[in-house]
């Protein structure tokens, strides 16, 4: 069976993997301030992972370096036993969160040579992400603009925690963009420390950090639904990855009775919203919902759409997806198979 | 027998709790022109749709304030026995302590002589300083005495996640006298709402609140609360409910893996939610396909959880469909009384 996996992390054996792509002005400054983010830990995280750096401790590769940095070792053991036609890469780290955005801006975009250079040009099955400064929409665009004609390039990625929400008309000049270009945005979970994680303040465990990215997709998707993005933007794709699709039927029903009631403040919003989302709005498998009664995983993804779901492992990570046993169900015939790579391929219009 | 445990009754104005404020803080309220201050909450515009049910909004003053309304609106129509009250009112949100401390004596002493002395059928919420658990527990204490209260009422967004060590004693006071814990909608707004910052809209403000009961249960679960505290019932009112089965099935998996993160947490999250924490059947946040809607609420796993509330005068529902069409029959059985007897021990010690 053709599996496409829409999530899988590169990493940086250490920041000299950026440099042939980096400005000698920003690799010094990289020396001497380091990262600036919007937390109490310049360089790690304040919510200790279950394991070290969030990493399958198998997937260490044996000539050393982090999980994720050696493709010999990710093909090895990942691409060629699970049979991945194709792979959509995702980086992950202090890239687009920088405080200081000319700093972020310098980041992205040898990120996104670093993936096509690094990745892409050597294994012809990855695709990579075009990793943005996202607070600063202007570049953003500018950098969407220089990547867009090149094929390595299968999606926009933005993160769900922004300074003001995703939706706001700030943000709209990458939404332009990317319907100019046609590619969709893959959101994936991620944002440090603009706000507290939640609404009533900061939670004590990575228990609730890693569950508050589900609190954060369903803010994302409400702003952006709300704001009109959508009726702005018709042709907008976006995918939301690594949040989990169970709150997805929820959401939209309680967002369709507040847009009934509330329409005197939303005159932006001209259809229900729940037709926005069943329409723009895809949603990648891992870490795939496992109801109490496993059965019941199939009404679920009736509900959010056969062909809004899109498989993906988040390899090296520790909380990876299995293809093999990731579904603790029979899917109805067919389904599987539109999971694994039908509906990548035809949002990602491959 | 039918129990709505979520009604709204108004404070008119500041003025009306004047006479429940010792000297001091009368001479604060007035001098300082608070009494004359629009105390309303962000988290609910009064004369926004949601707010007040169109035929339920008066021709003049709050929805709310008047017990001949709210006897004839709900107590009478509806056929109810008891009728739980949850002040809701922006004298929570003020940042001194001592003021907030005042101001929910005053509000809780008024609750009783303005409301339950002159209806038998009504109980009540303690208001408390919600950020002061010490003076949050004084509260309680002095209130605990009088059975027509029957729960502490807490807004679901405050400072700090609601599990944090720092308010356990509100929990404890509240298990010690047989009090439930209502965390009900609404925020401080002391952080953004989500942590995707401020959003424009008041109606994403209204939708992002399930989320914000799914943080604050989030909390409760991985702190430990219900371990150290057996006895307590919470109860999530005005939290929409389809959210939960959806919510209880991602955080079962999450336990499976960062168990030893949180080693108090002995059980599967959603067997010490289904022992512990209730919800108010209004608003539901159902879909249009009744069907739909049963198949969601089986997956709660326990017909214990839902509690009748009509969320008056908030617009909920129109006419006389208390219930959205869906809910099995089985489970709104315990819905109308025995789920919330059960979860209000006292409503048994005053009924008696």
């Amino acid at each position: 069976m053709s599996i496409i996996d829409c999530d899988i992390h590169p990493s940086m054996a250490s920041p000299a993997a950026l440099y042939p792509w980096l400005p000698a002005r920003w690799r010094e400054h990289w020396g001497e301030y380091g990262t600036r983010l919007r937390q109490g830990l310049s360089s790690s995280l304040p919510y200790p992972r279950m394991t070290p750096a969030a990493c399958r401790l198998d997937a260490a590769p044996p000539r050393g370096g982090p999980a994720g940095s050696d493709l010999d070792y990710m093909r090895s053991t990942h691409l060629d036993p699970l049979g991945i036609e194709m792979g959509v890469l995702q980086p992950l780290g202090a890239l687009n969160h920088q405080r200081n955005l000319e700093f972020a801006t310098a980041l992205c975009s040898a990120a996104n040579d670093w993936q096509r250079e690094e990745w892409c040009a050597r294994e012809p099955r990855l695709r990579a992400s075009i990793v943005l400064p996202q607070d600063d929409p202007a570049a953003c665009a500018r950098e969407i603009a220089r990547r867009a004609q090149d094929k390595a390039f299968l999606q926009i990625s933005l993160s769900p925690r922004t300074e003001q929400p995703l939706g706001r008309k700030q943000h709209w000049p990458i939404f332009q963009a990317a319907v100019a270009c046609d590619l969709p945005i893959g959101i994936h979970v991620i944002g440090y420390g603009y706000h507290a994680f939640t609404g009533g303040g900061w939670p004590s465990f990575y228990f609730e950090e890693y569950v508050s990215n589900v609190q954060a997709f369903q803010a994302v998707l409400t702003s952006l639904v709300m704001e009109g993005v959508f009726e702005a933007f018709p042709t907008l794709r976006v995918t939301l990855i690594e949040g989990g699709l169970a709150w997805v039927p929820a959401l939209c029903w309680r967002l369709d009775r507040a847009w009934a009631r509330m329409r005197s403040e939303l005159p932006q919003v001209k259809r229900p919203p729940s037709e926005y989302i069943r329409q723009q709005v895809w949603f990648t498998t891992q870490p795939i919902e496992e109801p109490e009664r496993p059965g019941d995983l199939v009404p679920l993804l009736e509900l959010v759409g056969w062909d809004r779901v899109l498989f993906s492992t988040d390899y090296p990570h520790w909380d990876q997806d299995d293809p093999r046993y990731a579904f603790k169900v029979q899917l109805p015939p067919g389904r599987r198979e539109q999971i694994m790579a039908g509906n990548a391929r035809a949002l990602y219009r491959l | 027998m039918r129990i709505d445990c979520d009604i709204h009754p108004a404070l008119p104005s500041l003025t009306a709790l004047l006479p429940y404020l010792d000297a001091y803080w009368q001479d604060q309220v007035v001098s300082r022109g608070i009494d004359r201050q629009a105390l309303d909450l962000t988290c609910y515009p009064p004369r926004a749709p949601l707010t007040a049910r169109p035929d339920w909004r008066p021709a003049a003053g709050l929805p709310g304030a008047s017990l001949d309304a709210l006897r004839e609106h709900v107590l009478d129509r509806y056929d109810i026995q008891i009728g739980i009250l949850n002040l809701v009112h922006g004298l929570l949100a003020f940042h001194s302590d001592d003021l907030c401390a005042a101001l929910c004596r005053a509000a809780n002493d008024w609750l009783a002589a303005e409301w339950l002395d002159r209806e038998p059928r009504l109980r009540a919420s303690i208001l408390v300083p919600m950020e002061s658990p010490a003076l949050a527990v004084a509260e309680i204490e002095r209130r605990a005495a009088d059975q027509r209260f029957v729960q502490v009422l807490l807004l679901v967004q405050g400072e700090a996640p609601w599990g944090r060590r720092q308010h356990w004693p509100i929990y404890a006071t509240a298990e010690k006298h047989g009090l439930a814990v209502g965390i009900h909608a609404g925020s401080l707004f002391r952080h953004p709402p989500s942590s995707v910052g401020w959003h424009s809209y008041f109606a994403e403000d209204y939708v992002l609140q399930s989320q914000a009961f799914e943080s604050a249960l989030l909390s409760l679960l991985t702190e430990g609360v219900f371990q150290q505290h057996p006895g307590l019932k919470v109860v999530l009112i005005e939290s929409g409910v389809t959210w939960l089965p959806g919510f209880l099935t991602r955080i079962n998996k999450t336990w499976r893996g960062m168990r030893p993160e949180v080693p108090w947490m002995n059980e599967k999250p959603a067997e010490t939610v289904r022992r512990h924490v209730r919800l108010t059947a209004q608003p539901l946040d159902a879909p249009a396909d009744p069907a739909v809607l049963g198949a969601v609420l089986e997956q709660l796993g326990s017909d214990d959880m839902l509690l009748l509330a009509t969320d008056y005068p908030h617009w909920q529902f129109d006419g006389d469909a208390v219930l959205p069409e869906g809910i099995p029959v089985r489970m709104a059985a315990g819905l109308f009384a025995a789920n919330a007897m059960a979860t209000y021990p006292r409503l048994a010690e005053t009924l008696a």
